[in-house]
């Protein structure tokens, strides 16, 4: 009797749940079990229960100030001394719901517990919490950047009142104030929800913004005599609920509502953030961090999110052009490929150098190898481009793909034939010259005079410049948000790139034109091109372009780590934050 | 349902020969001719008539003085009686626009402006009549009181290019609108 007894009691959901280190938590009715210690407003998350909040943010502390997350929260009342727990037939004990709301950001779940996200109280308090912060709050819709991705405009439609009752005239605060280079504050529209300031101090490690002054005047500044310049400082913006921290370089551009979000990567360091890019018609308006608690957290830095305005700028390459009596001519594709090949075939593979990008995705760098294998090119090598590391999100590997070009031409560095191949071109042994997506007067040490060394030279380039210029055939490639493929980014992780835009004008995908330059008639889809690299990579062998997924894989360890992620585990792990 | 089968009229043998009916036709037409010559046809005060029969004489005459005041007629951008162009290029007309006639490029207000304080303001503003439906949406969704139809219908061109109001041409268009909604006071 006994035995059965403890049986029973042993199999308690309580018990059942604590083996795991889980608690029993009743969400809207509902029995759920949680991991101990999981905030409130995390555990409904879970369970596809969305609380409103302002403040909160997984990836800062919780000051608990916006008061949005109100929940009625309910535990079993204390027994009376002597009194014996008395479980209900399901094995819980009854919970005693408490007149009084609590936040759900900064609570932690416990055995036992009720949280109710529905009803009158809730209801009552979030139209409460809306009322008071829309007391000062402009009506600016009209004109605000934020309109249409602003959290005080979606809860005001979903839990608001809808009417103000307040006849007093409302507060006046300082608007389209300059407070760094490329972000712009409105007071008015401040909900002080604090993120900003959290941001700059626990993330960007450059506190200078604060509040001054009490209740109603609350105000965020920036510290006197210095500027919110930080490079992260746009992600304030992006963190901001309200129109209160609006982007400079965004300012006015386009309403949100019209843009078409593409996800893909960024190209600018080795990190390769995840990023998603928005776009309307065929034009790139901004792009934004997305989240990858792998790669860059929710964060990126202002420098790689504002450099995306050369992919529509006036020195972008538009059509093919041929070098004529030393001007450039525009030519069609058919007559510059063929001038390309011819050169191929003309010169002794040896007096042929080809400079690749590990700014190329996998498949471009795969195609580019098998073209120097095709004809038996020895001389072929990317660019290194190395500098420091930010100690955040930039990786002092300023190439997007340097692991990749590592796995895809099975070598350790890429770059070593750079000044053979520079030495070569000096003394005119290498007569041909064919240079993918690089500039070579800036990071491989070209001059102007070395470039109009050798007899034949073609490019395949985004921009005009020296290099362009010097180029017997100039071919108009995409830029890293018109194309598709693959990139390793200095961890190891095998990530994508989709197409937000289409190439401009003539301009063509790199790896078609390296299929048109290899005389091949196929692929036709950049899908192929990856199957059959990743027939000759192990790494990526049992992959494709669709597997790979938004997030990525790891393909290969290269024991680099990102600090800021390092960073934000060990905040993690202390339980600052909640990760 | 029951089938109800419905019997042809008999016709007498006068009925049959429709020669009576054509010359009886032929009466009524030229009764409404000598009529409308004697200045006396039907309704011809009610349709506005130019004279001769109920017929208006377009475009030497016009409806316009007879239209209701819900006409939906061109969609115009109008200014304010402080002489502050209403618009703040928010979109959503061009968001609410069922045949995508309107494209808006916003633009920023410069800070030595009278009206800086609204900050943005449109830099373009053109609304393709090839395309405009007459719907009345924009002028429903503007939360500014900015755009509104006007009474013009007769919007022709030679071109499709000169058929695209611009911002200059909708302003012309629009004119001046007083005792609208005052957002921007001096209490902003």
């Amino acid at each position: 009797m006994s035995d059965s007894a403890s049986t029973t009691e042993a199999r308690l959901p309580k018990d059942l749940a604590a083996e795991k280190g889980m608690v029993n938590v009743q969400i809207n009715g509902v029995w759920c079990q949680v991991p101990k210690g999981t905030r409130m407003i995390e555990a409904c998350r879970m369970f596809g229960v969305d609380v409103p909040h302002y403040c909160y943010h997984p990836k800062l502390s919780s000051p608990g100030n916006c008061r949005m997350c109100l929940v009625q929260m309910g535990m079993p009342p204390r027994p009376a001394p002597g009194q014996e727990p008395s479980y209900n037939d399901e094995g819980y004990l009854d919970i005693g719901w408490m007149p009084r709301p609590v936040i759900a950001c900064a609570n932690t779940v416990t055995e036992n517990m009720g949280i109710r996200t529905t009803g009158d109280l809730v209801d009552k308090v979030r139209q409460g919490v809306m009322e008071f912060l829309l007391i000062n709050h402009p009506l600016d819709c009209p004109i605000c950047d934020q309109a249409g991705e602003c959290r005080l405009q979606e809860h005001s439609v979903g839990y608001g009142r809808g009417v103000s009752r307040f006849i007093d005239m409302k507060v006046k605060k300082p608007k389209n104030v300059d407070i760094g280079p490329r972000i712009r504050l409105d007071d008015e529209r401040c909900i002080m929800c604090s993120r900003c300031i959290r941001f700059m101090a626990e993330v960007a490690d450059d506190p200078v913004l604060g509040f001054t002054q009490r209740g109603t005047y609350t105000t965020l500044t920036v510290h006197p005599g210095r500027k919110l310049d930080s490079n992260y400082s746009l992600n304030t913006a992006d963190i901001c609920p309200v129109g209160a921290l609006t982007s400079n370089d965004f300012r006015f551009e386009m309403r949100v509502w019209f843009l078409k979000e593409t996800k893909t990567i960024d190209v600018n360091c080795g990190t390769g953030a995840n990023i998603i890019v928005w776009t309307r018609g065929n034009r790139v308006y901004r792009i934004t961090p997305r989240q990858n608690d792998e790669v860059n957290s929710c964060w990126m830095p202002d420098s790689h999110r504002l450099n995306f305005h050369y992919i529509d700028g006036p020195e972008r390459l538009t059509e093919p052009m041929v070098k004529l009596d030393g001007v450039h001519q525009p030519a069609t594709w058919d007559q510059s490929i063929r001038l390309v090949r011819e050169a191929l075939t003309n010169y002794p593979a040896q007096q042929i150098a080809i400079i690749a990008s590990s700014r190329m995705t996998n498949e471009e760098l795969h195609m580019v190898r098998k073209l120097a294998e095709g004809h038996g090119i020895d001389q072929i090598s990317t660019v290194p481009r190395i500098g420091e590391s930010d100690g955040k999100l930039i990786s002092a590997d300023r190439n997007p793909n340097t692991t990749g070009t590592r796995l895809v031409w099975k070598r350790e560095d890429p770059a070593f034939r750079l000044s053979a191949i520079l030495d070569g071109v000096r003394s005119g042994e290498i007569k041909a010259l064919l240079v993918f997506g690089e500039d070579l007067t800036a990071e491989a040490g070209f001059t102007q005079e070395d470039l109009s060394k050798p007899e034949f030279m073609a490019s395949v380039q985004l921009l005009a410049g020296p290099t362009a210029e010097a180029s017997h055939v100039v071919l108009p490639g995409a830029a890293f948000a018109e194309k598709r493929g693959s990139m390793v980014n200095v961890t190891g992780r095998l990530q994508r790139l989709n197409r937000a835009v289409e190439p401009p004008e003539e301009a063509r995908d790199d790896w078609e034109i390296l299929r048109d330059l290899a005389g091949s008639v196929g692929p036709y889809l950049i899908e192929d091109v990856f199957k059959d690299m990743a027939g000759s990579v192990s790494e990526f062998a049992d992959l494709s372009l669709s597997k790979i997924g938004d997030l990525g894989v790891v393909v290969t360890e290269t024991g680099v780590t990102i600090p800021l992620l390092e960073n934000e585990r060990a905040r993690k792990a202390s339980g600052e934050i909640v990760g | 349902m029951p089938v109800v089968k419905v019997k042809r009229p008999e016709l007498a043998a006068g009925e049959k020969v429709y020669l009576g009916a054509i010359v009886k036709g032929f009466f009524i037409t030229m009764k409404h001719a000598f009529d409308s010559l004697r200045g006396k046809t039907r309704g011809a005060d009610t349709l506005k008539s130019s004279g001769l029969g109920a017929t208006m004489q377009f475009p030497e005459q016009r409806w316009d003085d007879q239209m209701p005041e819900y006409y939906r007629g061109a969609p115009t951008l109008v200014t304010d009686e402080q002489g502050r162009e209403r618009c703040v290029s928010c979109q959503l007309c061009e968001f609410i626009c069922p045949p995508k006639a309107i494209r808006i490029e916003p633009g920023e207000i410069p800070n030595d402006d009278a009206w800086a304080k609204v900050e943005k303001r449109p830099k373009e503003f053109d609304i393709d009549m090839t395309r405009c439906i007459y719907c009345g949406m924009c002028e429903e969704v503007c939360p500014e009181q900015a755009i509104f139809l006007r009474k013009d219908y007769l919007i022709t061109g030679g071109s499709r290019a000169e058929m695209v109001h611009d911002k200059k041409k909708l302003y012309e268009i629009g004119g001046v609108r007083v005792g609208l909604v005052n957002k921007w006071n001096e209490l902003k």
